[in-house]
């Protein structure tokens, strides 16, 4: 576990300080956060560490997950696929299920803090149950910027009884008598993910994993998910292919509210064939260090999503030194300053090019990867994260 | 020549900007003048002044979000041009800045045959400013102080007792400048801390501007 202090020598100076003296004006109230899964995607994560640095440094903090059942997952996750604007048919059946869910849940649950914040759509419907003065926020971390108009409109129901919402891009804003903040998230740099790791350690996890470093590695981490577009990925890395011998890592992970990421997996080793140059790793959701050591062992980062919400797995390969392309989708263009902490791209082509531009010249790589390591240092570190939390509970204080 | 300790200390004080979002946007020139013209001034001052609060460490191309977004997003570097010139230290109150950001858009659009929109870009989304203060607890007497404690403090001190302290607190020398005059006896400093132009560059630039100035007179002291 870091404390704050840890975190000194890696933030902007003064950083350390200042969040101490935020925190003061916020002193003595309690903040609760809420989501469905403590395993698997960015957003446990990120709630792991902020958990732990809220009271490190003196709030009262509290993590709570819901429970569901495997029906109730396959609804969520529909509903993720429709907010993010795919074609998805639910029935009434589906939003009672989900209702049901939610309501189990806030029998079982204690709300009793200052700031509840329930994160994306799965418990959004707890709302229904605030019985409590505190404060609640609905924290939503994907895509919603095109959403299906028929599930928007069933969970905007609950959204508009909160204080608040933030989100992680303006494009997401929606039309909402409530006040809507923005926060983007960020990495934690002392994380098993972000930390620096020993050559022995390096060498070891590569070896576990069985793969080569004798070619230049082209690595793109990510659940298997249609959003994430491994397929195009492919594709890319085989135009490249014709120019560079070059190997394409696709390292995934599920998360236990995903039921799809099986059926995508198939797709790609379909795809895969037997090129020995494509290596397909399906992580564990705790696996931290491998993909810290996958990271620091590629030549070259993609982020080829589709639909993304934030998409900090470029921020996590910048934080280490490497070169990302990545779409235009969610988060990717805030990350990505193009040409000058890395690039987007609109194509399949696109990424294709800009993969064989860097390989060709490797001082605009080593350009790009130390603007981009202190692009991360200033905008999306965990500390950053936890200053517009305490702004945000400083705020909402102020409000009452 | 014995340094000057002044009767009130320095008292440095940063801030942290919680950005909300209005939920409005614009995808041409003329939604973006429209929407200009009604929106609240914290939202006129996040897109111009605060922008320099987003960009501690690397000054952006242009210097506010509404000539970034034309030149990058629209592809209409004209208009970014005009915009990315205005300083907005030269006007009186936001609303004056807001009405020359107006006519700066309507005279540009009144020379055009079609209104230049976003293609491929992103739209322009309006957001507004929440302050919250945030007093460091740290305090100068001397310059050899200030100077220290400004070296070392989070960057966004250097946007409060500047940008913040001109705009909104209408201190129009900027608190380190006012100080260093009133406290220290230190006119000829408090005047070239003053001229720092805050415009077209980062925090962190315009701390390390300071300081060397600081360091200048510290060295006159010296050797006087």
């Amino acid at each position: 576990m870091s404390h704050l202090e840890d975190y000194r020598e890696v933030v902007p100076k003064g950083t350390i300080d200042f969040l101490k003296r935020l925190a003061e004006q916020v002193k003595g109230r309690k903040i609760l956060h809420i989501n469905s899964t403590k395993l698997g995607g960015g957003v446990a994560e990120m709630l792991r560490s902020d958990v732990l640095l809220l009271q490190d440094i003196g709030i009262e903090a509290e993590w709570q997950i819901i429970s569901g059942t495997e029906e109730f997952f396959n609804v969520t996750k529909s509903f993720h696929n429709a907010l993010q604007g795919q074609d998805q048919h639910l029935s009434q059946q589906m939003f009672e299920a989900y209702l049901e869910v939610n309501r189990e849940n806030a029998r079982r649950l204690s709300f009793d803090a200052h700031y509840v914040v329930i994160h994306d759509p799965q418990p959004a419907a707890l709302i229904e149950s605030r019985l409590t003065q505190g404060k609640w926020v609905w924290r939503c971390h994907i895509d919603i910027s095109r959403p299906q108009w028929k599930v928007w409109s069933f969970l905007k129901q609950f959204v508009v009884n909160y204080d608040a919402t933030v989100f992680s891009l303006p494009r997401f804003a929606q039309r909402l008598p409530i006040p809507q903040f923005l926060i983007y998230p960020s990495i934690d740099p002392l994380s098993d993910k972000n930390r620096d790791l020993s050559t022995q350690e390096y060498a070891q996890i590569l070896s576990r994993l069985n793969v080569p470093t004798d070619k230049p590695m082209l690595l793109q981490v990510s659940r298997f998910d249609r959003f994430k577009d491994p397929l195009g990925v492919i594709q890319s890395y085989r135009l490249v292919k014709k120019h560079h011998d070059v190997q394409l890592v696709l390292a995934g992970g599920g998360a236990t509210d995903d039921p799809e990421g099986e059926t995508v997996l198939s797709e790609i080793r379909e795809a895969a064939r037997d090129d020995p140059d494509i290596h397909i790793l399906l992580l564990p959701p705790d696996a931290n260090l491998e993909i810290n050591a996958l990271q620091r062992a590629a030549t070259i980062v993609l982020q080829k999503s589709l639909r993304e919400g934030f998409g900090l797995t470029v921020a996590e390969a910048m934080w280490k030194g490497k070169p990302v392309i990545g779409s235009s989708a969610g988060g990717i263009p805030v990350q990505l300053v193009y040409g000058v902490t890395g690039f987007t791209v609109n194509s399949v082509e696109g990424a294709a090019f800009r993969i064989h531009h860097l390989l060709d010249n490797p001082e605009v790589m080593t350009k790009i990867e130390e603007d981009g390591k202190e692009y991360v240092r200033q905008n999306f570190l965990i500390t950053r994260n936890l200053g517009d939390w305490l702004a945000l509970m400083n705020y909402l204080g102020r409000t009452s | 020549m014995v340094p000057k300790i002044a009767e009130h200390p320095f008292l440095f004080t940063g801030c942290w900007e919680l950005r909300e979002m209005l939920g409005r946007s614009a995808r041409d020139e003329q939604q973006l003048l429209d929407v200009i013209e009604e929106i609240p001034l914290d939202s006129l001052s996040y897109h111009t002044h605060s922008f320099f609060l987003r960009h501690k460490y690397i000054a952006g191309p242009y210097p506010n979000d509404f000539a970034t977004w034309a030149a990058i997003q629209v592809r209409d570097r004209v208009l970014g041009e005009k915009l990315g010139i205005l300083d907005p230290y030269d006007f009186e109150n936001l609303e004056v800045l807001r009405t020359e950001i107006v006519n700066i858009i309507d005279e540009h659009l009144s020379q055009l045959q079609i209104i230049p929109r976003v293609i491929y870009g992103e739209p322009f989304h309006f957001m507004q400013s929440r302050i919250i203060e945030v007093p460091t607890g740290l305090e100068a007497q001397t310059l050899t102080e200030f100077r220290k404690i400004l070296a070392s403090v989070d960057a966004s001190v250097v946007y409060y007792h500047n940008f913040e302290a001109i705009l909104r607190l209408g201190r129009r020398k900027g608190d380190f400048a006012l100080w260093i005059e009133e406290q220290l006896d230190l006119p000829d400093l408090a005047q070239k801390i003053s001229r720092v132009d805050f415009y077209m560059t980062s925090l962190e630039s315009i701390r390390h501007r300071i300081i060397k100035l600081c360091d200048k007179s510290l060295g006159k002291e010296t050797h006087e």
